[in-house]
């Protein structure tokens, strides 16, 4: 497996992250050895075993169906981690989907 | 249509799952609630906050599925698919990739009479994201405002085989799909509140082809007559694109139902790359048997056999029971009505239902009023068709009682009571007004006794006039005809 700067570019943008050119490289060398452990990982024969989606053992933790409201305070605390609001709502960057 | 090209389509459905509360979270769904009340720190993705699965929304979501005749996968994983935008406060959504909840499950759908089995590929559960606006009113915002009331609030997303074959067969299964959801009532499937949605993927091949065509995804129809004509447009449009030469590209493309066209959605001209990999906030879900078979029982007769069971059990054509059983409400008011008129009388499971579809719907629909907001009690009309079944009433004076029925929410007994409309079948009675309309058309009765005896239809109206309607038709034109031979 060979990563390219490309792909560090493509994986960033995916991700929103800037990198300076330096960051780039070491961050392809980087990510490059670490495929390459996953290409010697790959090796192991696993054709007996189950694929594993989580590392915990435990299943089905779940609740019932009940409301539980948030307090006043805790809403307004929402509104303070968030950027900026107008009235009741988060007010966000306008986002269009269409070509106008 | 073009008879050159075969039209190939495919529906996601997202249904809201009917739930209390979110899907990984204990906040309300409850679609009334003014904006942003609906909130916590999980549903809006505060740092270190842990989802915690709703079992109901599972539960709801497997009845769905058996319902659908899926095969219900034990082992099922919950997956993050990310993407940036601002009605997702995470940045990801929670939904499922690998092993969603059920899979290989079929809908039959009739179109012109035509049954049709649809291919269910898969169901998975997933949760909805939040809403976004961009006007208040008739002003343009130069911002996004966003409510997270909706965002977290359990999805089934029910994805059909490429199948269908018209935009026809398209709304058929919608509204198949729609009815047994109703029946089994995992949803409440209002679609103008956002409840049952529908995106679409439609591509079109010559006729003979193996291969399908290159698809388009159509989004934004809110009803299944906007996605009906959503689909008709595009197909016309991909029949001009490829007849000019061109070629079709893979693209969203969203309907615009003012202007009815679809128009291609910019943003997502890049190749979704939404790097699904397991939640590793969510332990997996394994089902036991105990948990199926628990669903599996409780689940209702589905449209399907009913109408079946109407058939056979009631003697309706399938046209009827077609009708009756599009909706759930009105299923459960025919069968009130006849059990209640099979308490008085006997025959008269028909004309019940011809009353329902063609009386009582008609004049529903004039009214704008669901068949729950019926004026008229399923009771009422049954005792209504045995009352006519029983010759206490005419069909003629039936229809005047059911009208003041309808006015008034009044039962059939009281209306006739009060009007003095009970028909009139003593023979003496009846003999009585007959010769008098005898006696008053002379003219008449030479005709009839020159050999012209549909003369007859004239006296018989004289007879109903004279008695407003309330003589026994059958009595009137036996008596009648005995005393004009003698």
């Amino acid at each position: 497996m060979e990563i390219s700067k490309k792909d560090v570019d493509y994986v960033a943008s995916l991700a929103r992250l800037e990198f300076s050119e330096k960051d780039k490289e070491s961050l392809t060398q980087q990510l490059d050895s670490i495929l390459d452990y996953i290409e010697k990982i790959k090796e192991v024969d696993t054709s007996k075993i189950a694929p594993t989606s989580h590392g915990a053992t435990g299943q089905n933790v779940w609740r019932e169906d009940t409301v539980v409201k948030s307090s006043q305070s805790t809403i307004d605390a929402l509104f303070k981690n968030a950027p900026d609001k107008e009235g009741d709502f988060f007010k966000v960057k306008k986002v269009m989907d269409t070509e106008e | 249509m073009n008879n050159k090209y075969e039209v190939v389509i495919g529906l996601e459905v997202h249904s809201q799952i009917k739930t209390e509360t979110k899907v990984f979270c204990n906040c309300s769904t409850d679609f009334h609630s003014q904006p942003n009340t609906n909130i916590c720190p999980v549903c809006t993705g505060q740092p270190g906050v842990l989802p915690v699965l709703n079992k109901k929304a599972v539960e709801l979501l497997v009845k769905t599925a058996i319902a659908l005749d899926c095969n219900i996968n034990k082992k099922s994983v919950f997956a993050r698919k990310q993407y940036f935008y601002p009605d997702l406060p995470k940045n990801y959504q929670i939904s499922q990739y690998e092993l969603p909840f059920a899979e290989h499950g079929n809908l039959n759908i009739s179109v012109d009479d035509q049954i049709k089995n649809i291919g269910i590929t898969r169901i998975h559960l997933e949760e909805d994201a939040g809403k976004l606006l961009h006007d208040i009113g008739a002003r343009q915002l130069d911002c996004s405002l966003a409510d997270y009331n909706r965002t977290g609030i359990p999805l089934m997303e029910i994805v059909s085989e490429p199948d269908m074959r018209s935009p026809q067969e398209a709304a058929a299964y919608l509204t198949a799909l729609k009815n047994l959801i109703e029946y089994i009532e995992t949803s409440d499937c209002n679609m103008e509140e956002g409840k049952f949605r529908c995106d679409a993927n439609i591509s079109i091949r010559p006729v003979g082809q193996k291969e399908f065509g290159t698809k388009a995804e159509l989004k934004n129809m809110n009803t299944i007559s906007g996605v009906e004509e959503a689909l008709t447009y595009e197909v016309q449009r991909q029949i001009e694109v490829v007849e000019n030469g061109g070629k079709i590209i893979q693209e969203t493309r969203t309907w615009d139902p003012d202007e009815k066209i679809t128009k291609s959605m910019r943003s997502k001209e890049n190749a979704h790359d939404y790097r699904y990999f397991p939640d590793p906030d969510l332990v997996p879900v394994n089902l036991d048997d105990n948990f199926i078979n628990d669903i599996k029982a409780n689940i209702p007769e589905l449209p399907e056999k009913r109408k079946q069971r109407l058939i056979q059990e009631y003697g309706l054509t399938e046209y009827d029971a077609n009708v009756i059983i599009s909706d759930k409400a009105l299923v459960n008011y025919y069968e009130t009505a006849v059990n209640s008129a099979s308490k008085e009388t006997e025959n008269t499971a028909k004309p019940i239902a011809n009353w329902l579809t063609t009386e009582l719907l008609g004049k529903l629909n004039n009214a704008k009023l669901t068949i729950k907001e019926s004026p008229v009690k399923a009771e009422y009309l049954g005792q209504l068709v045995a009352l006519i079944s029983k010759d206490t009433i005419s069909g003629k004076i039936a229809k005047i009682v059911f009208e003041e029925m309808f006015n008034t929410n009044k039962d059939p007994q009281t209306i006739i009571k009060e009007k003095g409309l009970v028909q009139i079948s003593d023979e003496n009675e009846i003999i009585k007004i007959c010769q008098e309309a005898i006696d008053e058309s002379p003219k008449i009765v030479a005709e009839y006794k020159g050999g012209k005896e549909r003369a007859v239809v004239a006296i018989v109206g004289l007879v109903m006039k004279k008695s407003r309607g309330k003589a026994n038709p059958q009595m009137v034109n036996k008596i009648l005809i005995d005393l004009l031979k003698k």
